[in-house]
């Protein structure tokens, strides 16, 4: 069962609530000292997840196996995981510092341990001088680094965090994201966290899980989930995609919307119907002399970096980022290399 | 201006109220106590009373008793309440507060026929051979009375309580090593303090100065404080000064007992709905 570096492993996880599956024979397999994100919309079952691994869940089917013992019918108190919640759930009954040495004191050590460790760790999280505080007289931030503390303290093998920064605001969740980027670095322990912000996920992850409907749609590395969909809800979840229908006529040559195109996929049938996928920022905009394909613009939306305009195209909305931005009404010709075409099979989704 | 001056004048009636029937009443009280029956200020109504250290000593104890059991019953209840679903605890909490809207004379007669020496529990043990058993007139029948009277008291403020503690506090506790007696010591417990503090006063109070449960389950032999003070106004033992001498002692025992559960926690009331 152990394999080479592995720390957690799901091995077909069913959980239902109300006869309802939210998890639907989940597999996945998580290695040491990884920055690993389940990401999907709400109700796809990442946080769900996340509590099986903790404890909190029993699943209905399945095993869970940490460092390659079953732990599915070991209490949450007894696994070598420890988790951030999504309300930080504080204790509000003790102040900063022993809501830190909380789990020190359980496992009964020394004084001056408890005392070292603590300061240690809040310091680490940059909450130096804050020991004395109450709970409810923090910010929102501050509750933040003292939920992280307190799982810190406790040196877990894996950290469980369930969207910690969700109820802070941009900024800070931005300053946070590279926080606990660094935190994970610097201790050396596997991070497991879930979100539904795309971009978080994209900025911080080693591994990305992408989930939905209770099932795993993708796993891969930041860039391979963005430029490799390898379906539909994947393409569209991850940022802006065009999405279009096409037929592979053969290896390295795809057809779609009244053209044909070079592209850099094989091994399919030959005139296998397939979803062609092209990111907004690759499409070319030309004349339309030039264009492979022909729309016409109906929106221009100024976004900073670039202009996003929407293409009618044979009544696909094509969506195109482009540093210059041509007028509404306005016929335009559309290019894509080879390398910016990515061909998926179809889903039945 | 106008507003401040509408809404100070709005507590008029009662504080016309609280003064005609509750400071003057009281005054008239601390009067009778400290006089003899000539109307002279005297001390021995108040020295009198060490002659009835037993009473007042059964009385603490029985409510105290009673308010243990309270206590110890209406955790558990409190705690599963606070984590049903909305809908369910509104069904529960009718349910807990139902007895409540039964005739308090009626819900202490009724445990009288059934603890009764021919009651209704010892016919059904007579059915196996045991008993009779005496329970009634006992003071195990009195504390039964006030646990019965006075648990909803008790669990509706440790509810509310407990409603405030997040399930996500709870996981933590565990996630971080807690078992299931330490979730309850270190967590639960301090989280429902305010409400313990409320209930146990609730509970005490009432039970330590009532003579009705004593009168009915309790017979003779289980005079409380406030059967005692019923005697001096209305019994046999007509004593008008020493009546009112056990009245302010009784009310200053519950003063030092109040401000003992407050201090255990500020928010002491917040729980009283």
């Amino acid at each position: 069962m152990k394999e080479e570096n592995l720390i957690v492993s799901l091995k077909d996880i069913v959980v239902e609530f109300d006869g309802e599956k939210v998890l639907d024979g989940l597999s996945l397999d998580i290695h040491d000292k990884e920055f690993v994100t389940f990401l999907g919309p709400s109700g796809c079952g990442k946080t769900t997840t996340l509590r099986v691994i903790a404890g909190f869940i029993t699943p209905k089917s399945g095993n869970v196996f940490f460092d390659g013992k079953d732990i599915a019918d070991l209490p949450p108190y007894k696994r070598h995981v420890n988790t951030v919640f999504q309300k930080y759930a504080l204790f509000p009954h003790l102040n900063v510092f022993e809501n830190v040495a909380f789990a020190l004191r359980l496992k009964k050590l020394p004084e001056p341990e408890i005392q070292s460790k603590v300061l240690n760790m809040l310091s680490t999280v940059g909450l130096k001088g804050f020991e004395r505080r109450n709970i409810n007289q923090l910010s929102g931030g501050q509750q933040q680094r003292v939920a992280i503390a307190r799982s810190l303290v406790n040196e877990p093998r894996v950290l469980l965090l369930d969207e910690p920064l969700g109820a802070l605001d941009l900024k800070l969740r931005k300053q946070m994201q590279l926080e606990l980027k660094r935190l994970q670095r610097e201790l050396k322990i596997t991070f497991i966290y879930v979100t539904h912000d795309q971009e978080e996920a994209l900025t911080m992850s080693d591994t990305v899980v992408v989930m939905n409907g209770g099932k795993i749609q993708q796993i891969g590395t930041p860039e391979d989930i963005y430029n490799e969909p390898c379906n539909a809800f994947v393409a569209r979840f991850i940022g802006d995609s065009n999405i279009i229908d096409g037929v592979m006529l053969k290896d390295y040559l795809v057809a779609f919307g009244g053209n044909e195109f070079r592209c850099v996929d094989k091994g399919f049938q030959h005139d296998e119907s397939v979803q062609v996928v092209i990111r907004p920022e690759d499409v070319e905009i030309t004349t339309p002399e030039r264009g492979a394909l022909i729309g016409r613009v109906k929106d221009v939306i100024f976004k900073g970096v670039h202009f996003e305009m929407h293409v009618d195209m044979e009544g696909y909305d094509w969506i195109v980022h482009s540093t210059q931005a041509s007028k509404p009404g306005e016929m335009v010709g559309l290019n894509i290399g080879p390398d910016e075409i990515h061909i998926m099979r179809r889903t039945e989704v | 201006m106008l507003k401040s001056k509408t809404s100070r004048w709005a507590a008029a009636p009662y504080l016309v109220w609280m003064g005609v029937f509750i400071v003057v009443p009281l005054f008239i009280v601390i009067y009778f106590a400290l006089t003899g029956a000539k109307g002279s200020f005297t001390l021995d109504n108040m020295a009198q009373i060490g002659r009835y250290s037993s009473v007042f000593a059964r009385s603490l104890i029985l409510a105290a008793e009673a308010t243990v059991i309270c206590l110890i019953m209406a955790f558990p209840v409190g705690y599963s309440l606070s984590r049903l679903r909305v809908n369910k605890q509104h069904i529960m909490l009718m349910l807990v507060m139902l007895p409540m809207w039964m005739n308090f004379l009626l819900r202490t007669y009724a445990w009288m026929t059934l603890l009764e020496n021919n009651g209704l529990i010892n016919r059904f043990l007579g059915m196996f051979g045991i008993g009779p058993l005496q329970m009634i007139n006992t003071a195990g029948a009195v504390v039964l009375g006030m646990v019965y009277n006075y648990l909803p008291y008790m669990i509706l403020p440790l509810y509310t309580a407990m409603t405030k503690i997040d399930d996500s506090i709870i996981e933590a506790a565990q996630d971080l090593g807690c078992n299931t007696l330490h979730t309850l010591v270190k967590i639960l417990i301090p989280l429902s303090a305010p409400g313990i503090a409320t209930g146990i006063t609730m509970v005490f109070v009432p039970s330590v100065s009532t003579f009705i449960i004593s009168r009915m389950l309790g017979g003779g032999s289980n005079l409380l404080i406030g059967d005692l003070i019923e005697l001096q106004f209305l019994g046999n033992s007509y004593n008008l000064n020493l009546g009112s001498a056990m009245s302010l002692v009784l009310m200053v025992i519950v003063l030092v007992f109040m401000s003992f559960t407050s201090s255990f926690d500020e928010s002491e009331m917040e729980g009283v709905m």
